[in-house]
């Protein structure tokens, strides 16, 4: 019998504060492949916390967090490769043009053709005809396009996304939620953190809604949204 | 290894571009130096000392000052759209980052020297044609130490609210010892005396040189990942 596959991500035991603020509280977090968990939660939850621990920008003072079996650690870069992340900022520089920045992070992922790469991942934003422009030239939510592009680049097995609707209009949202479905297969998974369940609900097939630092739910993806999220105020309000 | 310098590389033409696109660190470096050895070609008294005995001293606080001007937006430029996180979460190792920052930064620096040696010669008609192999040896070995630590410290300050008055005040202490050397073995060099003279200070300059470049790496991935 072959041995049984590792999870996408097992997080164990993940604790960080920031002061006398603690973000996080001993989380655990284990997502499978074909995963898509939505993280709901109030503003100071520790969302972004958690988006940032797991992918390996933030050092938790306790816990670990594994991507596909493998520890991440500073001595192990390769750890990373699998996690495309979609923060609150584009991570883009703003003297080149997105041409430039994704043939950057082509290079750093090690994609292959990288030039022909970074063109079909703005062709797939519709920003093909802003190839040549720099960040600061785009609109918000051109300017989110393209770290969205950024982000899917070199086709990470884990995507992690912090409010990826964000200044998108429906057009490009309904874009987006096409791409993260063609996205989200058998291999792959994803963590959606937001703020509005309904953008991504047809997407995912988890849901946590974390408060304080700690999980207060954490089930399958209920059939009527109505009921999930007044069960959702009632969580958060206590 | 291959990949890992392919990886600085790439790393180090970023900033090069970026830098040529601005060109605020090499204009704003280069203007100082120049400003700097003005204030010093009019304001002293060329009769109270001589120009030669002088000279080694206006050299290195150009270059020392400047150097600080030109390092001051090593990290700011990555701070811009959280850009910095971008090369962490890739699978790159914290080695490769800092070395890429560490030569474009080298880069920089030895663009201003380019630039300030020429004009610090001409200011102060220097006759040291013979001397000028040894010179730019002394500013190599001297500029790669410094970089090696202003590298560092500015991925330390740039999260800090006053990071342009930090970098000085950390780094600066740092740079005084390969700068009394440098001092000590262009001084000779200036008053007409062969390389062979000034072996020990270039030794000690390449010890600084090992050791600081390799506590700088180490300090580096510690740095970063806080």
């Amino acid at each position: 019998m072959p041995p049984a596959e590792p999870p996408l991500v097992e997080a164990r035991g993940l604790a960080r504060r920031y002061g006398a603020v603690r973000a996080l509280r001993g989380l655990d977090l284990t997502l499978e492949r074909g995963e898509v968990l939505l993280v709901l939660g109030p503003n100071g939850a520790g969302k972004s916390t958690l988006l940032r621990s797991l992918a390996g920008l933030l050092r938790p003072e306790a816990g670990t967090v594994s991507i596909l079996g493998r520890p991440l650690t500073r001595d192990d870069p390769d750890a990373r490769r699998p996690i495309g992340l979609l923060s609150h900022q584009s991570l883009l520089y703003d003297e080149l043009t997105l041409t430039e920045n994704l043939v950057l992070a082509g290079k750093l992922y090690g994609v292959p053709n990288t030039e022909a790469r970074a063109r079909a991942a703005l062709e797939e934003q519709g920003l093909l005809d802003r190839a040549e422009a720099r960040p600061r030239q785009l609109s918000r939510g051109m300017l989110q396009r393209a770290a969205i592009a950024r982000a899917l680049l070199h086709d990470p097995a884990l995507l992690l996304l912090d409010e990826p609707f964000t200044g998108l209009d429906f057009i490009a949202a309904d874009r987006l939620r096409a791409l993260l479905a063609t996205h989200a297969t058998a291999d792959r998974g994803v963590v959606i953190v937001t703020h509005h369940a309904a953008e991504a609900w047809d997407l995912v097939t988890r849901i946590g809604v974390l408060a304080g630092g700690q999980w207060l739910l954490e089930v399958p993806k209920p059939d009527d949204i109505n009921a999930f999220q007044a069960r959702y105020l009632e969580l958060v309000r206590g | 290894m291959v990949n890992a310098l392919k990886l600085a590389f790439a790393i180090a033409g970023k900033d090069i571009r970026v830098e040529l696109r601005t060109r605020t660190s090499l204009l704003s470096a280069a203007v100082f130096a120049v400003l700097v050895l003005l204030v010093f070609n009019f304001g002293r008294d060329p009769t109270a000392v001589a120009t030669i005995d002088l000279a080694p001293t206006i050299l290195w606080v150009t270059v020392s000052f400047a150097s600080v001007v030109a390092m001051n937006r090593a990290f700011t430029v990555e701070r811009e759209n959280a850009a910095f996180d971008g090369l962490l979460l890739a699978p790159v190792p914290r080695e490769s980052i800092y070395l890429g920052k560490y030569l474009a930064n080298l880069a920089f620096v030895l663009v201003v020297e380019a630039i300030a040696l020429p004009l610090f010669i001409l200011f102060f008609n220097l006759d040291i044609v013979q001397a000028l192999p040894g010179i730019i040896l002394t500013l190599l070995l001297a500029t790669a130490g410094f970089v090696a630590a202003g590298t560092v410290f500015s991925a330390m300050v740039v999260k800090t609210r006053f990071a342009e008055l930090m970098l000085p005040l950390l780094l600066l202490p740092f740079m005084v010892p390969p700068l009394i050397f440098a001092v000590k073995t262009t001084a000779p060099l200036f008053a007409g005396r062969p390389l062979s003279s000034v072996v020990d200070g270039l030794r000690f300059l390449l010890v600084f040189d090992i050791c600081i470049i390799t506590v700088s790496v180490l300090l580096f991935t510690a740095v970063v990942d806080e």
